[in-house]
């Protein structure tokens, strides 16, 4: 299918949809988390007519205006960069791929983009009711663009409901509905809108710290802490709940990425789960160095939340890359030999095709059904290189677990103390509030990266490689490319942390109806 | 697909708005009226165009993958434009923005000139053909290493790129006329329509009329191969009435619109323009994509040309499709509702002061 494979080229685009994404996704969750206490506080103000609440949600939606622009400016660029640099995988894959995108463009953006119309400049201008339902439809919005995205993302980590068509020599889909609604996508919805409730009270949450350790807009701040504390108290509560069934799908269909997440590398029965541990440096499958240098763990604690049973059986890298007879895994290097049996029967049956002879063509299909499953494994030629890079995915892990406890103890403790109006006692306190922030985002991203780099090298887990997924062009035109938007989104990430900045120095209105920044 | 593509060209008064903004305001209060009658609809624009890329992802994935992939720096430095838009609006003016207001309206201007031509001469390839050959997997490889920039060597499609900036430029300032209550940018926006039509016109009928007369990519229905056949577009128009009739009326529509607003001194224009734009590129869609025509030709390999039938994606997905389409009036009908919400106060200059809230840019 493919003769050549660069592999300079296959991780600069790597490299540039990682950077693109990387960028969108510090805008993506203030937009998710933030759409819903604006719309919130301006509902107590609709409810109680006290102007303090208007003015409340009006600031913080100022910020999120700032916010939003640079979010849509960026999700473009993902959305072209399919057909750009992964234009094989866009082929192979667009007919199930392209349908959640194109949903989202019609169900999600619009509905976001219309009404944020009234959100932004229909203060006063059309009825409160009104302006409320917008600001709620844009809050909707941001979901349901969430929505579909993850869906498309978790069925490249859990391709269901679809079939390989030999003549057009790609994946079409037979079920919508397992696509939208298989386990993955709707664990990741979940887990994923609720890391954006997180992130985006905790973004709320630093502000107001800032201002009352400034002591100033006092009540503002105490107010935005009581609501974004309360959101963000459940919102973390929730991505720790989700993020178990996070984890048990990735452990029934996906047992490399567990075995990285988890730096498992001999399976066995009844595995403890490793609370925190260092791993061997240098550490490669196969070789016997032992897999930690310290650990802590919890005994069994693995086999029960991967597979419900204290017992249970957890593959470790070793027995996915050299096979267990015991327990039914083939070896990487007998799936590699059986991928390319599917992929020459797949090019016998298109040499028949075109010679027009019938017999030799069902001969080959029947030859190629025998070992499609395999078909992927196929474009490999060592089978060390079925594993995704397993220290990295191990810390991430890590991080974004730890960091989810801290977060809820943390949401726990200040919306505790400002109810009982006792937070601006000990500037500590607001101090956690400020650095709560970036750890709920590093977490995010940890948990991206989890998700994605524990993927690799699959783009379709087990159907399609990442170095045949990508455009054939050459490297020049990525790197070029590339530094020529990393260039420019940083100079524009800069720019919007600058006004973000002198917005929240600048503070809310203080006359009404005041001037823009 | 065709639908929405047709509105987006439409829609594209804004970028053409924005390539007015010197023009048409000479200092800051009437800049900023223009500014803010024209952001509060570049999201429209904008979601349009995201619609029309990822339906081109479900509907035609061959088309996406091979043209994409492909036309690499054409379609890169096109995103680019509006990366700049996304932001310029709302950071224009804001405190810190780091560049200064003088660059993010370069930016609008470059959005405005550059993606609109970009996107026209794009199109025209539909007619003029590119460089890639697609393998029996339906994979392609583009044949140049110029990856897209080739097609601005071929005055057919610059000359559609040139016709469709002016257009959106007319359209803008029909717009403006429409939209702003201030007399001096109205009588501006007037001078700006003649301008602007003119040129628009030259640049469309030669486009056209080089269209009338090529040989055009026909797909041969019984063996699918693809064949060169003289005037194939005009007979596409001849064969196919009801695509004759959109595209005269369009022509007539855009034209009367234009008219009334120079003559009658009339600021309806903008809706007999912007229908008329809509019409007369459906009908140019219908001729790319029926009667047997490849509607993505390939230059380098005649066979390796995307037809309708072999770039679409499955049965099975488009009638899924088909029904997500069924969103659409949903859609229309709540965007024509809050522009009206919105529109029912024209911009006025009172509303620019900077302690009125009636503007946000
Ligand atoms: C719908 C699909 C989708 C979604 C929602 C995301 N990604 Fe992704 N990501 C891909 C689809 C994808 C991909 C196109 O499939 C890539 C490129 C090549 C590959 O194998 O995966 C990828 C690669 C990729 C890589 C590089 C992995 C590697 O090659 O080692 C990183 C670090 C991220 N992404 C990060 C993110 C972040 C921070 C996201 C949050 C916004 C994100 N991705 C959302
Ligand atoms: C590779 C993946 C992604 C692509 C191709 C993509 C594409 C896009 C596009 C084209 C836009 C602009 C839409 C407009 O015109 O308004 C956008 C905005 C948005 N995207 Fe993404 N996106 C991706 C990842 C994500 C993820 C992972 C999420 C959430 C979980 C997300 C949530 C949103 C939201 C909420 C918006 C609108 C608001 C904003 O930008 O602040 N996107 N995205
Ligand atoms: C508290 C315990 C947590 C657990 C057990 C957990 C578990 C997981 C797992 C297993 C994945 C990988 C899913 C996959 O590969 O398909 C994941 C992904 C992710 N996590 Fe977490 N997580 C936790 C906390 C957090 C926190 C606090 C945040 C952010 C505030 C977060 C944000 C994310 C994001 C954005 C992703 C990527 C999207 C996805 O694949 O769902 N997680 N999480």
């Amino acid at each position: 299918m493919i003769d050549f494979i660069d592999l300079s080229l296959v991780n600069w685009s790597r490299g540039q949809f990682a950077m693109t994404a990387i960028i969108h996704w510090l805008f993506i969750p203030l937009t998710i988390g933030m759409t819903y206490i604006i719309a919130i506080a301006q509902t107590i103000h609709v409810k109680t007519g006290d102007p303090e609440w208007e003015k409340l949600a009006k600031f913080w939606a100022k910020l999120f205006g700032i916010n939003f622009a640079i979010g849509v400016g960026t999700g473009i660029i993902l959305g072209l960069e399919f057909g750009t640099n992964w234009s094989n995988y866009s082929w192979i894959s667009g007919d199930i791929f392209g349908a959640p995108l194109a949903a989202e463009g019609i169900m999600a953006f619009f509905l976001e983009s219309t009404f944020i119309t009234i959100m932004f400049f229909g203060w006063g201008k059309v009825s409160k009711k009104f302006h409320l339902v917008s600001c709620y439809l844009v809050a909707f919005g941001a979901s349901l663009s969430a929505l579909w995205i993850l869906v498309a993302n978790a069925w490249m980590n859990y391709p269901v409901g679809m079939v390989f068509n030999p003549d057009t020599a790609r994946h079409e889909m037979i079920d919508f509905w397992a696509v939208l609604l298989s386990p993955f996508a709707i664990n990741k919805f979940l887990h994923t809108i609720a890391s954006g409730f997180a992130i985006g009270s905790f973004f709320i949450i630093a502000i107001s710290s800032w201002f009352l350790l400034k002591k100033r807009n006092i009540l503002l701040a105490k107010r935005s802490i009581i609501i974004a504390g309360t959101f963000g108290l459940i919102g973390s509560l929730f991505v720790a709940a989700t993020g178990d069934g996070s984890a048990y799908n990735v452990a029934q269909h996906q047992p490399a990425k567990l075995a990285a997440m988890e730096g498992l590398y001999n399976g066995s029965e009844g595995v403890g789960l490793v609370t925190i541990g260092m791993l061997t440096p240098g550490k490669k499958v196969g070789d016997d160095k032992p897999d930690f240098v310290f650990r802590h763990e919890i005994p069994k604690a693995l086999s029960f939340l991967g597979f419900r049973d204290f017992n249970a059986f957890v593959p470790g890298a070793n027995d996915l890359v050299y096979g267990n007879v015991e327990h039914g895994i083939l070896s990487a290097e007998e799936r590699i030999s059986k991928g390319k049996l599917a992929l020459k029967a797949l090019a016998d049956y298109k040499t028949a095709v075109n010679a027009g002879d019938d017999i030799g063509k069902n001969n080959a299909l029947a030859e190629f059904r025998l070992y499609e499953e395999h078909m992927g494994y196929g474009h490999f030629a060592d089978p060390e290189s079925i594993l995704p890079n397993i220290p990295f995915i191990f810390y991430s892990f890590r991080l974004m677990v730890g960091a989810g406890f801290f977060l809820i103890a943390v949401a726990g403790f200040l919306l505790f103390m400002t109810i009982k109006n006792r937070i601006e006692k000990n500037k500590w306190f607001l101090r956690l509030g400020i650095l709560a922030f970036p750890v709920a985002f590093v977490a995010s991203m940890a948990g991206w990266i989890v998700a994605e780099v524990g993927r690799q090298p699959w783009t379709i887990q087990d159907f399609l490689p990442t170095m045949v997924s990508v455009s054939n062009i050459n490297t020049t035109a990525v790197l070029l490319t590339f530094w020529m938007f990393l260039a420019i989104l940083i100079i524009l990430v800069i720019a919007e942390v600058r006004i973000m900045l002198f917005a929240i120095k600048k503070g809310p209105e203080q006359k009404k109806g005041g001037s823009n920044v | 697909m065709s639908v929405v593509g047709s509105f987006l060209v439409f829609l594209l008064f804004v970028q053409g708005g924005q390539t007015l903004l010197g023009v048409l305001g000479k200092n800051e209060m009437e800049k900023t009226m223009i500014v803010n009658s024209i952001g509060r609809k570049w999201e429209f624009t904008f979601t349009t165009l995201v619609l029309f890329a990822a339906g081109m992802f479900a509907s035609f994935p061959l088309f996406y993958a091979t043209s994409f992939g492909g036309a690499y720096y054409a379609w890169k430095i096109f995103l680019i434009c509006f990366v700049l838009q996304a932001v310029s609006f709302e950071y224009r003016r804001k405190k810190g923005n780091l560049l200064g207001q003088k660059t993010y309206e370069g930016f609008l201007y470059v959005n405005g000139f550059l993606g609109t031509f970009l996107l026209g001469a794009a199109v025209a390839t539909f007619f003029t053909g590119s460089s890639f050959i697609r393998n029996d997997y339906n994979l392609s490889t583009w044949q140049t290493e110029l990856y897209g920039i080739e097609i601005l060597f071929n005055f057919t499609n610059i000359s559609l790129g040139l016709a469709i900036l002016f257009l959106a430029r007319t359209l803008g300032a029909l717009y403006l006329l429409n939209n702003i209550n201030y007399d001096i940018i109205r009588e501006r926006a007037r001078k700006q329509i003649i301008f602007n039509a003119l040129p628009f016109l030259v640049f469309f009928l030669y486009f056209m009329i080089r269209v009338f007369l090529m040989d055009g990519y026909a797909v041969n229905p019984d063996t699918k191969v693809v064949f060169m056949e003289p005037y194939k577009y005009l007979n596409n128009y001849l064969q196919m009435p009801v695509a004759l009739v959109l595209f005269l009326l369009g022509v007539v529509l855009v034209l009367y619109g234009i008219g009334i607003a120079i003559f009658k001194r009339s600021d309806k224009g903008i809706w007999f323009s912007g229908s008329g734009t809509i019409l007369t590129v459906l009908s140019i869609f219908f001729i790319l994509g029926f009667n047997n025509t490849s509607f993505y030709p390939s230059s380098s390999d005649i066979q390796s040309s995307l037809t309708i039938e072999n770039a679409s994606s499955s049965l099975y997905t488009l009638k899924a499709m088909t029904y997500i389409s069924l969103f659409v009036p949903v859609i229309l009908g709540y965007i024509f509702f809050t522009w009206r919400a919105i529109d029912k106060g024209k911009i006025n200059p009172e509303d620019m002061n900077d302690n009125s809230d009636q503007h946000v840019y």
